[in-house]
């Protein structure tokens, strides 16, 4: 399989690679995807107290396009309120990495992780507003 | 030390190509076999089945050794050997073509789980014709169980089909102690020896093998050629599947190409004679292979039994790390993945799976398989190159954290997708 030049790119110089302490303030943790099936992605947001999203960091165990579809998503979402992110869509994703058909599933893990990042976050801050995505 | 320029980074400078340690998938031809192939392809280009002139006389020679080659390296009769296509090709017609002929008297084949695709697509293709199949399973190291195999005998068993050696894993089944299972309850016993050949001694009588599966491509020869042992005392019969001219006895039509056979002598020849002293660097290859890896990095598994395997083959599972993206990883040696992340089907192999391996481990697994031409620096830099990119790429794995920290990563509900 050829992969394009933006996969290679963050797969060799993956972006904002770490972890957040999950129990600290303004933190949002995802963790999705199953080891079984050969993708799994954390993703951490850090949320200001004005609800911008100020920095985030992925670890991924998966193939190139898994690991390049968190880096990615860890660019994008930074700078962004919680609703700007939430409506990252899988799409988007694949389309600027030019994901193959047999890789979508790797951009809708990305996306499902932003999703459980924002929730978490929510979760964890008490906010109640409505429902993201 | 040619390597070396990509030692630091992920990216090879371009100049060099993988170092390839893939010798499972298939293996380069020994410059000699070439050589031995060259003249039949232009001033020997006869067709052996010319009974008519020189041209024809000398093409049959030619392949009447090659013949003698094929057979001095299993201990075989000349007689016995039928030239194929290739070990596919020989699987199909052992397997269908005994079904085929005995039908009227048995219905019942079997065979084994980590069995390779043809033989097992065969097996399902005898089935959906009604024929019924036993797949035995095998113990975590990959070995069949013996006690396993005589029960599921019937009197309506026509043929037992199983790997001399398994192509993922390198795990070499009990021949001899099948064979004599076989003979014992009057089954004939087919072996696809396609990974066996020539690195481990075989002998189709001392082992009661009675069809035995043979590769030239996987033994330093040419793809496009292989052959099937076929047993005369006592004689096994077969049903064709290519009809034609009735060559080969009437087992497989079609002219035979004289250069692939002649290149399958060759390469018979050159591992008959060479297999000592091969494997014995291949074990000091695998010795330092193994050593390299275990000394620097933790967490890593061989799957499948270490000892009743054959040298040139390693199949590790690096946990925490998923094995597609370790394949890009170690984009400078070529290797081979239990990972089907590469096709469409997002399900693991299913060799690693029969071994009772979970998904996840199985997932992580690299093939790596060594040979002729392998030497002592490629070893050597593929260890640094594994070594980097697995801690890397644990550096980046939630899994490997998890492990760190202590989590038991089978006490996590995941999702799933």
């Amino acid at each position: 399989m050829s992969y394009s030049e933006k996969v290679i790119d963050h797969y060799e110089h993956p972006r904002n690679v770490g972890s957040f302490k999950k129990e600290e303030d303004g933190i949002g943790t995802g963790l999705v995807g199953a080891p079984a099936c050969g993708d799994v992605m954390k993703l951490q947001i850090k949320v200001s107290a004005e609800g911008i999203i100020e920095d985030a960091k992925f670890k991924t165990f998966g193939c190139g396009s898994a690991i390049a579809s968190s880096s990615l998503v860890t660019e994008w979402v930074k700078g962004k309120t919680l609703d700007e992110a939430a409506s990252i869509k899988n799409t988007d994703i694949a389309q600027h990495l030019a994901l193959p058909p047999v890789k979508i599933h790797c951009s809708v893990l990305a996306e499902d992780a932003i999703k459980a990042a924002i929730a978490d976050y929510k979760k964890k801050s008490g906010s109640s507003d409505e429902a993201v995505g | 030390m040619l390597h070396m320029t990509a030692v630091n980074g992920t990216t090879n400078a371009g100049l060099q190509r993988p170092i390839y340690l893939d010798y499972q998938a298939t293996t380069p031809c020994d410059p000699r076999v070439v050589e031995a192939m060259l003249p039949y392809f232009t001033e020997k280009f006869g067709n052996p089945h010319s009974r008519n002139h020189a041209y024809g006389w000398e093409a049959e020679e030619a392949v009447e050794q090659a013949r003698e080659q094929v057979a001095a390296i299993i201990g075989a009769d000349p007689k016995e050997i039928i030239f194929t296509s290739g070990a596919t090709e020989s699987n199909n017609l052992a397997i269908k073509g005994v079904a085929n002929f005995y039908r009227d008297k048995k219905d019942h084949i079997i065979t084994v789980v980590t069995e390779h695709k043809c033989v097992l697509d065969s097996c399902r293709h005898l089935e959906q014709e009604g024929f019924k199949v036993t797949y035995l399973p095998v113990h975590k190291n990959g070995l069949i169980d013996l006690a396993q195999l005589e029960a599921a005998i019937t009197d309506r068993t026509a043929l037992v089909s199983v790997m001399a050696v398994n192509n993922e894993i390198g795990v070499i089944q009990p021949l001899a102690e099948i064979g004599a299972i076989c003979r014992k309850h009057h089954v004939f016993f087919h072996t696809d020896a396609a990974q066996g050949v020539g690195k481990m001694p075989l002998d189709v009588n001392a082992m009661n093998i009675d069809l035995m599966s043979i590769s030239g491509h996987k033994i330093y020869g040419p793809k496009g050629i292989g052959a099937l042992f076929v047993r005369r005392r006592p004689r096994v019969r077969l049903q064709a599947i290519i009809n034609g001219g009735g060559q080969e006895r009437g087992m497989r039509s079609g002219t035979l190409p004289t250069p692939m056979i002649v290149g399958l002598g060759e390469a018979c020849r050159i591992a008959q004679a060479e297999m000592g002293v091969e494997n014995e660097r291949m074990h000091a290859l695998r010795d330092r292979l193994l050593t390299g890896i275990n000394a620097r990095l933790p967490e890593c598994y061989v799957n499948g039994d270490l000892e009743q395997r054959v040298p040139g083959n390693l199949n590790i599972s690096f946990a925490f790390v998923e094995g597609e993206g370790l394949m890009m990883g170690v984009k400078d040696i070529a290797v081979s993945s239990g990972s089907a992340c590469t096709s469409a089907s997002l399900e693991p192999s299913y060799v690693l799976r029969a071994l009772g391996l979970d998904a996840e481990m199985a997932h992580t697994s690299l093939r790596l398989g060594f040979g002729r031409f392998t030497t002592e620096a490629e070893i050597d830099y593929a260890i640094n190159h594994i070594v980097e990119a697995v801690s890397r790429l644990r550096e980046l794995s939630p899994l490997w954290e998890m492990h760190q920290e202590g989590i038991d990563i089978k006490s996590i509900q995941w999702a799933g997708h």
